[in-house]
């Protein structure tokens, strides 16, 4: 157990190494703020555009489904990134640093090795995610506030959430090591069916009735729901009473149901990432693709 | 100039042309994650002017934006990382050495991506249209071509002066193209009209090609696009030539100052810096 833990710290050091050691402190900040910034720009002129030619005279601070997007999207940068992150371990170490066979053959637990990795981009992500959601509150007027925020719920809601996504890299990576050349579009594209089908940015409602059926199977689909009614409880209890139907399509379920599916989802997800992960590891060895290099 | 001289560059342009060319036909799964990836982005935005009910012709501007992301990445990270990527894998060094201008091999490149990219771009805009039936009109192609070959030679001629200045960046060629992204996805009114940024705003986003291009692209193919329009199609369409020749310029520029600059310091193909 010692002996992981201080794999995850080296590990969390390497990677803050590696994500932070190309640059000054400066630029390595404004890149930092300025890409989760201008992503939710999109969205917030997309939305400006939308009232401004709907003629409604509606504030944009106003508006509950606002805050629904703003918040979505802005969690959603721990989907893509901390997805990206861990499977990207894989690839990085093999192909570009031609590392990853001396560090498959050290006395180290593995799977401490990639979750230390993972770890800091959690933390850099989590600066995003904070950068953007103050920027929200102060500059866009996002529905959140301090007070109405359901701290236990919120916080146990992340912290599961985040592990189902770290767990769900896990199995990526395994097929990582199996792939020279497709761990970015399987990666990008499970984070993009994530962002079309998991109510990110819109309620689910909006999909095909057989798409609402496979968002109702992807973890973080619920994930989102409890971060939003943990975050800004108000702003969804508005939202689903400025329309006669239930739409988020989840109004049905209590918050205890919400944290059950996300808990059962993970210790599911747990179990399946840890047997693909062995079974393409085992594959990996017998084919000699851990030090595989294609130049890709 | 002697014909050996331009045959030579020629050959060296169809030569660096040819592995982008056929390289996309030997990997055929990338076609699909090409495809795919910038329709699931244009899927879930399209569900948000769709779930406010925003104006028909709004979906068909972020399957238009969608479609040209695809030359704004082939921009990034296949021009303007690509002599970094080079010289990180030791054909820099090859290149510099071989009696051709190295012109003609950024010039191969971007004629070998905007081939592939074109096909991928077109299968994406089709795509979109017949899943979220979007009418496009036809009112003026000569127009559409026209506006397409400026804003391509504007863009490609931008990624190839990107691409001596990334060799300069050294590490951080990657994040400098990382960064580039969702910022000039905004600026450049990807997915909504660039007009609604304000003037100054979207006439500053004009120095990037793509930003016009679209904006001309959009009045075009949109019987409501005018209406969206930042400035009329005539106007910049005499833009885009104008920074089309401005970035060859720049480039040819650039590549002449990066090639001084590396022999002078001696760290031109120098890798892992």
């Amino acid at each position: 157990m010692k002996s992981d833990l201080r794999t995850f710290k080296n590990a969390a050091w390497l990677g803050w190494q590696m994500e932070a050691n190309w640059t000054d402190p400066f630029l390595f900040a404004t890149y930092s703020i300025v890409k989760p910034l201008a992503g939710t720009l999109i969205l917030v002129f997309m939305y400006l555009v939308i009232i401004e030619t709907s003629g409604s005279g509606m504030e944009m601070a106003d508006s509950p489904y606002f805050t629904y997007m703003f918040i979505g999207n802005a969690f959603y940068m721990y989907a893509a990134e901390v997805l990206f992150g861990v499977t990207w371990v894989i690839h990085d170490d093999r192909e570009h640093y031609m590392t990853l066979k001396q560090v498959y053959i050290a006395p180290i637990n593995f799977y401490a090795y990639v979750l230390g990795r993972a770890a800091i981009k959690i933390a850099i992500t989590t600066v995003g995610v904070l950068i953007t959601l103050v920027f929200g509150v102060l500059a866009l007027g996002v529905g959140i506030d301090l007070g109405s925020v359901d701290w236990p719920f919120f916080i146990i809601s992340l912290i599961v959430g985040l592990a189902c996504i770290c767990i769900l890299g896990l199995a990526l990576g395994g097929i990582s090591f199996l792939t020279a050349k497709h761990g970015e579009g399987i990666n990008e594209g499970i984070a993009g069916v994530f962002y079309v089908l998991s109510g990110v940015v819109f309620p689910i409602t909006a999909l095909p009735t057989w798409a609402q059926s496979v968002s109702k199977v992807l973890p973080v689909t619920y994930w989102m729901e409890a971060l939003r009614r943990g975050l800004s409880p108000d702003a969804m209890d508005q939202l689903k009473a400025s329309y006669p139907y239930d739409v988020t399509g989840l109004g049905g379920f209590d918050n205890v149901f919400l944290m059950l599916v996300l808990v059962v989802s993970s210790v599911i997800f747990f179990v399946l990432s840890l047997g693909i992960f062995r079974y393409a590891d085992l594959i990996a060895r017998r084919k000699g693709k851990i030090d595989w290099t294609s130049a890709y | 100039m002697s014909d050996t001289w331009l045959m030579r560059n020629l050959r060296a342009v169809n030569g660096r042309a040819y592995p982008r060319i056929i390289g996309s036909k030997r990997e055929p799964s990338w076609l699909f994650f090409d495809i795919v990836l910038p329709l699931l982005t244009v899927a879930a935005y399209a569900y948000i002017y769709k779930f406010n009910n925003a104006q028909e012709q709004f979906i068909g501007y972020v399957v238009l934006g969608g479609a040209m992301t695809a030359f704004w990445l082939n921009i990034l990270w296949s021009m303007a990382s690509q002599l970094y990527w080079e010289k990180e894998i030791g054909n820099l060094q090859l290149y510099l050495m071989a009696p051709i201008s190295r012109m003609s091999i950024l010039a191969g490149m971007a004629v070998g991506g905007l081939f592939f990219t074109t096909l991928r771009a077109t299968s994406t805009l089709v795509i979109g249209i017949v899943v979220f039936s979007v009418a496009f009109t036809l009112s003026n192609p000569l127009m559409i071509l026209v506006i397409f070959v400026v804003t391509m030679i504007a863009l490609y001629g931008m990624g190839m002066m990107f691409a001596s200045l990334y060799l300069l960046f050294g590490r951080e060629a990657y994040h400098m193209s990382n960064l580039m992204m969702e910022p000039v996805y905004f600026a450049s009114g990807f997915y909504f009209p660039v007009k609604y940024l304000g003037f100054w705003a979207a006439a500053g986003a004009s120095a990037i090609p793509i930003t016009l291009g679209l904006d001309a692209l959009r009045q075009l193919f949109f019987a409501a696009g005018s209406g969206d329009a930042f400035l009329p199609v005539e106007t910049e369409a005499a833009i885009l030539c104008v920074l089309s020749v401005v970035f060859v310029f720049l480039a040819k520029y650039s590549l002449d100052y990066m090639e001084r600059l590396g022999k002078t310091s001696g760290r031109l193909t120098l890798r892992w810096q």
